[in-house]
């Protein structure tokens, strides 16, 4: 025979304002198996937990049930409770009768009743509720950082101090990411190489942190504490081992052709090479796509020039396998493509640049090494126009719905470094809304307008069109004159939106994370878990979670980088006890589970049976493995002999919930 | 089914809420004080694939008039996919109450995130006039089990 | 603030005037911008506060051309020309002040600017 108690909270008036607790405590009270009934202030407290402690003790307790506030609010609290008096914490339920009762209702007879039938439904559950015992498992204890910006560098920074081991997983040939292509960073105008390279550098010498540069993520199997990672090695053709990044192959290579991503297309690289002077690890790469020998099988003047052997021809995708108990991704962002806002003709006039082009143009490293000329016929500039938003803050259809964030800023960069360099050049900005909420963005951005004279002005540019003699007509209104402006211009700048990296979306359905409908990875809390995924296991860092700028980047990959750390100290895990588990007698091996499990955690089993006739039979039956189930519950309705049940949430359970309330 | 004193039907309702966004979505509601009928009586899972069929149709023979299904948005399952299952199955299920009388209107599947407590409120209020509209629920509902 | 005016140009239009983010790129495209009183940005923005008398007593409504540039180019799709043709029928429809007299019209007509009529058919039936 069951014996519950019941507990009745008043949450101060939460509760008590709207529903008559002492009315539900008395009417629960007549339900069949509760041998106490009682209502409290404040059940939550330390006195309310105690009522219950002694009430589990004095009627010895099988079953506890708190009409309170939400489960997600207090059902640890109580569960502790229970265990702390020697009940199985998963004896206890709660009814909820402050969120979805007294807060929602205001005619206290009809919210009593509710209460009342909550409270039975609660009732029923707890009757068949059976004790469970949370398993334990343990954890790997290595991370993975998936990408090699700076936020996977900072975050396997952070890693290794602590003492474990990181891999980083980087689909460029190098680490170093977008923050390597940025000429100087805001609002001190640093240069960005000059602080990044030291990391990178860093990461390389690290005897922790392992980087596998040009691979890519192929499959995720497991869960927290003990994910099983693929690792796609994408074939370089130079053995990574051996290359000493002399660069002799890159000055020898005669193909010479090939636009240099690095440079964003500006110019020229060749077959073989070295994405930039610091790369980390300093190894060439061969472009199948462009080298003479992969695509002929005739030149080889690399191989020949290499002194240690490095050239490999025949190497071959590899596929790696680890195990690591927590995953941070760092997939970053993107600048979007521009090409489909016809009125900027940035498909038309090679001096119509982004933002990230003039990043590379104005870079000591960069094509024209620093000085800043047009594109089309390598003149300086006089006049130059920004236009902010481009893409960003749209309509859906017509771009990105979000603010880009970081754009107001670097063009304010970019034009306060063009006045400085070339005062001779006028700078317009065209701006909707000027956005510079951070620590000293606001004073750089007057700087930019007061000292240095930038032509800051409210509205947007309407068309952009390429003249013969080389000049670019920009239409503009300037809402604020009330009147269009006609520019004759020698460069135009698009401040193009940013998106997430298009590697993102296949790898947070590998890694089963949550995604907003841009791309960006969801936190599991907006406010109070930012660096989190919903899913276990798996952190946030960097502008894969949204817009970032790079201070702000860094502190997210340090903030991933201490929850990935928190994960990895501990030796185990407590798993989640409500789990699938499938009635064997009952199972008739049909499969339909296990098609219908995300987790991969159904596999089948050949088990020897004693039929009635005392012969044995080898019957095929499901067989769950609970550290990896997370208890959906899909296979259950899935099974059709019924033999899959759910612990917590089993069919005799939730059909005793629906009697309760139907009553 | 309910009748109060002055005789307006008040259906009985029973609503099914994946812990994980539609249970939220129902406690925010509670939190930001967004009315709805007491009519509604949520039964929290873990999923909304978690809902056999099942558990609706005892609830239609217990004497439910209406039975709301609540799930993550298409794409936000927590687990991944359940909330695509639940789509099938409920489309498969529906479509034999109605051919069994029970009307379309007295059942719904209807997705709501964690951070729509607004529409979790709006959806329940539109849902129990819709159900009060079509009156008891009269066929399904086994007579042996109604109070009496 | 005419509400009753401002709910009518919003069915007659179906544009959702506060959708806009007065970014200005509406006149900033709008070929026939140095003509106007009142510019595209300005159509939406004073149909948004209800102020649309003075929209309506003005040219502005016959300089637009209906070329729907500010139709393409709104990022927040808006749709300005609409507003310019809900306010333009409002105008149209009132009642006893019929303030374009037919004969009016030829010495009206400006060589520079391209009509209305011509525009709009050129639009329609180019596509």
């Amino acid at each position: 025979m069951q014996r519950i108690g019941v507990f009745v909270c008043h949450c101060g008036t939460n509760i008590a304002a709207t529903v008559d607790v002492k009315a539900v405590a008395e009417a629960l009270s007549h339900e069949p198996g509760v041998v106490i009934s009682q209502d409290y202030q404040y059940m939550c407290s330390e006195s309310g937990q105690n009522l219950i402690k002694d009430a589990i003790k004095e009627h010895s307790l099988t079953g506890v049930v708190v009409c309170s506030c939400s489960p997600r609010m207090h059902e640890n609290t109580f569960r502790k409770a229970a265990a702390a008096a020697g009940l199985n914490p998963y004896l206890v339920e709660i009814a909820n009768i402050r969120e979805q009762c007294s807060w929602i209702h205001k005619d206290i007879a009809t919210a009593t009743e509710k209460a009342v039938i909550l409270g039975r439904a609660a009732v029923a559950k707890v009757h068949l509720n059976a004790p469970l015992t949370a398993g334990e498992s343990p954890v790997v204890k290595r991370a993975l950082v998936i990408g090699g910006g700076i936020a996977g560098i900072q975050t396997a920074l952070d890693i290794a101090e602590a003492g474990f081991d990181v891999d980083i997983v980087e689909k460029e040939p190098t680490i170093g990411g977008k923050m390597a292509q940025i000429d100087k960073t805001f609002p001190t105008l640093d240069c960005a190489a000059c602080i990044l390279t030291p990391k990178m550098v860093e990461c390389s010498q690290n005897e922790r942190i392992h980087i596998h540069s040009f691979s890519e993520i192929t499959d995720v199997k497991g869960f927290v504490g003990n994910f099983t990672v693929t690792i796609k090695k994408k074939a370089r053709f130079v053995d990574e081992t051996k290359c000493t990044g002399c660069g002799l192959c890159t000055e020898k290579c005669p193909m010479k052709k090939v636009p240099n991503e690095f440079n964003m297309g500006l110019d020229n690289r060749t077959a073989v090479y070295i994405p930039f002077a610091q790369a980390v690890p300093k190894v060439a790469t061969i472009d199948p796509n462009y080298c003479l020998m992969l695509k002929t099988g005739k030149c080889g003047v690399c191989s020949k020039v290499c002194s240690v052997g490095a050239i490999d021809y025949k190497q071959t995708d590899k596929l790696v396998e680890e195990k690591y108990g927590a995953i941070v991704v760092a997939t970053g962002f993107n600048p979007i493509k521009i090409d489909k806002y016809e009125e900027f003709a940035y498909s038309q006039s090679p001096d119509v640049v982004t933002s990230l082009e003039l990043e590379r143009l104005m870079n000591a490293a960069g094509p024209n090494g620093g000085t800043l000329l047009r594109p089309s016929d390598k003149t300086h500039p006089h006049t130059i126009v920004f236009v902010q938003c481009v893409g960003s803050r749209c309509d859906d259809e017509k771009g990105k719905p979000y603010c880009s964030k970081i754009c107001c800023m670097y063009t304010a960069k970019h034009a306060m470094l063009i006045r400085e360099k070339y005062p001779d050049t006028d700078v317009y900005v065209f701006y909707i809304d000027v956005r510079t909420p951070g620590k000293n963005f606001d004073e750089f951005y007057r700087r930019a307008v007061e000292q240095y004279g930038v032509h800051y002005i409210k509205g947007m540019v309407g068309k952009v069109t390429p003249r013969s003699d080389g000049k670019l007509e920009v239409q503009a209104s300037d809402l604020l004159a009330n009147e269009q402006l006609h520019i004759d211009a020698d460069m135009v700048v698009l401040a193009a939106a940013i998106e997430p990296d298009k590697s993102a979306r296949p790898l947070a359905t590998m890694l089963t994370t949550q995604m907003d409908t841009n791309d960006f990875f969801t936190e599991a809390h907006p406010k109070l878990r930012p660096v989190e995924s919903a899913t276990a296991g798996i952190f946030l860092s960097g502008a894969c979670q949204g817009p970032k700028d790079i201070p702000e980047t860094v502190a997210q990959a340090s903030a991933a980088a201490a929850k990935a750390i928190g994960l990895l100290c501990k030796n185990s895990i407590t798993c989640n006890p409500c789990v699938a588990h499938s009635d064997e007698l009952m199972c008739n091996g049909c499969s339909s589970c296990e098609k219908v499990c995300p987790y991969g955690a159904i596999t089948y089993i050949d088990k020897e049976f004693r039929m009635p006739d005392r012969t044995t039979r080898i019957r095929r039956v499901a067989s769950v493995n609970p550290a990896v189930c997370q208890g959906c519950g899909a296979c259950t309705v899935a099974c059709p002999s019924g033999a899959m049940d759910l612990n917590g949430f089993s069919n005799s359970q939730i059909m005793a919930e629906v009697d309760a309330i139907c009553k | 089914m309910q009748v109060n004193e002055n005789k307006e039907f008040q259906p009985l309702i029973v609503a099914f809420c994946c812990n994980w966004c539609s249970y939220a979505g129902a406690d925010l509601s509670g939190t930001n004080r967004l009315n709805y009928p007491t009519n509604v009586k949520i039964i929290r899972v873990p999923c909304s694939c978690r809902v056999n069929p099942m558990f609706i149709l005892r609830a239609f023979q217990r004497g439910a008039d209406g039975v709301i299904l609540c799930g993550c948005h298409p794409g936000d399952c927590h687990y991944t996919s359940g909330n695509y299952f639940t789509r099938r199955r409920m489309t498969l299920l529906f479509g034999m109450l109605d051919f069994l009388g029970i009307e379309r209107d007295r059942t719904r599947v209807e997705w709501v995130s964690a951070a729509e407590g607004a529409k979790f409120a709006a959806t329940m209020n539109e849902f129990t006039e819709a159900v009060k509209k079509l009156g008891p629920n009269r066929r399904l509902e086994d007579l042996r089990c109604r109070k009496q | 603030m005419n509400n009753s005016l401002k709910d009518w140009i919003d069915i007659t239009s179906g544009v959702n005037v506060r959708k806009c983010m007065r970014c200005g790129k509406c006149s900033a495209v709008c070929p026939s911008y140095d003509e106007m009183e009142y510019h595209p940005h300005q159509f939406v923005y004073m149909v948004e506060k209800g102020n649309i008398e003075p929209l309506m007593a003005s040219e502005s409504l016959y300089r637009c051309l209906t070329c729907f540039a500010c139709v393409e180019r709104c990022p927040r799709s808006v749709e300005p020309a609409k507003v310019v043709e809900a306010v333009r029928l409002a105008s149209v429809r009132k009642q006893g002040n019929n303030h374009l007299i037919p004969d009016q019209i030829p010495e009206m007509l400006d060589d520079d600017m391209p009509q209305q009529a011509i525009v709009t058919a050129f639009r329609k039936y180019t596509k």
